[in-house]
């Protein structure tokens, strides 16, 4: 089988950079995609075969030149991995205190960042799906999705609407071959987490290459289980 | 016809001419195009992206504004880095292409700034507009620059300027046209899933769709210019098996007509540089849905492989009668092949009943708006 071809968003720094190195290290074909040119450029010299893009995924002008740059780079798309996020206000705040450019923030860069960059690569994706490789959209979703947490307001109202928009696209997009995972890492040790709970202990929290060798076992379960 | 000037791809009064294999002709609206259709046809799309492909900068040596078209490659490898280009002088798409200056006089080596991006002309191809650009650098910065710098290709007709998405189709995959494969604008999500509940299947394959106008008569008579595609696997086990089985190959666009009758449906990846024109045997496809060709532009010649002059000019009064709208973001045409089949001569048979539809629920549009959902 040829390598996977794999995208991931936010790709310099915490889990997205863990996943960079993952599928990487499992011989996968990588394109990755970030807002700051300098990190991108450090990342992808450090991790040669890669290929890195500067992009912001909250930007509506951005996602088409960012989606030909990825389809251009891998020669197609198997796996699309939206692990951008934003928390929103930082530091974290109350729902009542929170402005809602930095909501807006939030909903544009968990939620139409990634449906808009979702959409723009679909027809990569379904093409990778009917010459029977497999194509999955991985969506990086959170316990803050699901319980209401106090202060995380913004980005778990964001990250409920990923989560469900996660279930409709698998439910209409099964019968194109395009399979759509929402998947929680947990509490992980990496700058978005810090900038949320900076007073957490880190000796506590997950090692973001952990949570990416996890979630790299359960994208290939996806992929080689037959399509329901 | 008149011009279609608003960019939507799927304008919801969107209109379909259906000719059948006998030449008989009906009104339909396209989101009802599946109802043509039978289980069994497999219906071909090209599934190419679309490149931001026109590059405004300058001529290093004179200082003077140029504007290229990337226009071909000879391959869709992403190490490719020379183009074809159609260059023009100063201006840009406001400009009816008839009426843009010529570029200054391009020499070998001349260099090109564009954007980021530099070019450096690397062969002349037989006219002053027309030359083969090396882009310089890494193929991934050559690409970033490109779909930076880039604007998607467009004619004076338009009411205003395209971004990306306004021409990607629903299933753009690969960036590799240079214009869009605009035939593909009218199948949305929802459209393939119609064709799916009808049992008609699916394949697409890959074409670099070339420039379709330069407003420059002696080159518009080499369009189309060569064009590389690539037939995957599966795509091609599809179309094989429904011409074994006697099964209808419709084709969504001129440029998969190309594609499957250069590479007989083989899989691959092959440069399509034949013509298809009246005498041209259909070896593929039984279907064309496309969108509404005037005499003059070079993918009507391929309609003549479908139907003979005597239809082709009937189906030019209804659409002209019928106020049916032109270019990439008009009407459509499905034609059925009068070879193979369905045999050459006139049929009275209609490709499918259109009062099927209310039947299967799916709305007919009324007085020019979507019916509600």
């Amino acid at each position: 089988m040829d390598p996977l071809r794999i995208a991931v968003t936010g790709g310099t720094s915490g889990l997205g950079l863990a996943l960079v190195r993952e599928f990487r290290r499992r011989g996968g074909r990588v394109a990755f995609v970030a807002r700051g040119a300098e990190r991108v450029a450090r990342v992808a010299r450090e991790l040669p075969g890669t290929h890195g893009i500067v992009g912001d995924i909250a930007r509506k002008d951005d996602i088409h030149p960012v989606a030909l740059q990825i389809v251009s780079a891998l020669g197609g798309l198997d796996v699309l991995v939206n692990n951008a996020s934003s928390l929103g206000p930082t530091p974290l705040a109350l729902l009542a205190d929170t402005d809602c450019e930095d909501f807006a923030l939030a909903l544009e860069t968990n939620v139409l960042g990634p449906f808009r960059l979702t959409k723009a690569l679909l027809g990569a994706l379904t093409a990778s799906a009917r010459e029977g490789r497999g194509a999955a959209v991985v969506n990086i979703s959170s316990d803050a999705a699901i319980n209401a947490y106090a202060r995380w307001g913004a980005y778990g109202a964001s990250k409920a609407a990923l989560r469900h928009m996660s279930a409709i696209w698998n439910e209409e997009l099964s019968e194109e071959g395009v399979r759509f995972l929402s998947l929680d890492p947990g509490d992980m040790d990496t700058p978005l987490h810090a900038l949320a709970v900076p007073d957490a202990n880190p000796a506590t929290l997950k090692r973001p290459a952990a949570a990416a060798g996890e979630l790299a076992e359960a994208i290939d379960e996806a992929l080689t289980k037959e399509p329901a | 016809m008149i011009a279609a000037t608003r960019p939507v791809q799927r304008p919801p009064d969107a209109r379909l001419l259906v000719i059948d294999p006998g030449g008989a002709m009906m009104h339909a609206a396209r989101s009802s195009v599946a109802d043509y259709l039978e289980r069994g046809d497999l219906v071909v799309a090209n599934d190419a992206a679309t490149l931001p492909a026109s590059l405004h900068g300058v001529h290093l040596q004179s200082g003077a504004p140029v504007e290229a078209r990337l226009a071909g490659r000879s391959s869709l490898a992403h190490a490719e880095l020379r183009f074809s280009a159609v260059v023009f002088g100063a201006g840009d798409w406001r400009t009816r292409t008839e009426d843009r200056p010529l570029p200054p006089p391009l020499a070998l080596g001349d260099r090109l700034a564009f954007g980021p991006l530099r070019a450096t002309v690397a062969g002349a191809l037989g006219h002053e507009r027309l030359v083969a650009l090396d882009f310089e650098g890494e193929a991934d910065a050559v690409w970033t620059g490109i779909a930076r710098h880039g604007r998607p290709i467009q004619y004076a007709y338009l009411e205003r300027s395209l971004a990306l998405r306004d021409v990607w189709t629903p299933i753009a995959a690969l960036p590799v046209a240079f214009e869009a494969p605009s035939a593909g604008f009218a199948l949305d999500w929802k459209a393939l899933s119609a064709l799916r509940d009808r049992g008609v299947a699916f394949a697409t394959i890959t074409l670099a769709a070339g420039i379709s106008s330069t407003g420059d008569p002696a080159l518009d008579a080499r369009l189309p210019l060569d064009e590389p595609y690539r037939v995957p696997a599966a795509s091609a086990s599809a179309i094989l098996r429904a011409k074994a089985e006697r099964r209808r190959v419709v084709a969504v666009g001129t440029t998969v007509v190309r594609t499957l009758e250069h590479s007989g449906g083989r899989a691959g990846a092959g440069v399509a540089d034949q013509r298809i024109g009246p005498g041209t045997r259909l070896r593929v496809v039984d279907a064309l849905l496309s969108g509404t060709h005037e005499p003059q532009e070079s993918h009507y010649q391929l309609l003549r492989a479908f139907q003979d002059d005597v239809v082709l000019s009937r189906a030019g009064a209804a659409l002209e009668a019928a106020r049916y709208r032109t270019h990439e973001f008009g009407d459509s045409v499905l034609v059925f092949s009068r070879q193979g089949l369905f045999g050459s001569g006139p049929s009275p048979e209609c490709p499918a009943p259109p009062a099927s539809r209310a039947a299967r629920g799916t709305p007919a549009i009324r007085d020019g708006r979507p019916p509600p959902e």
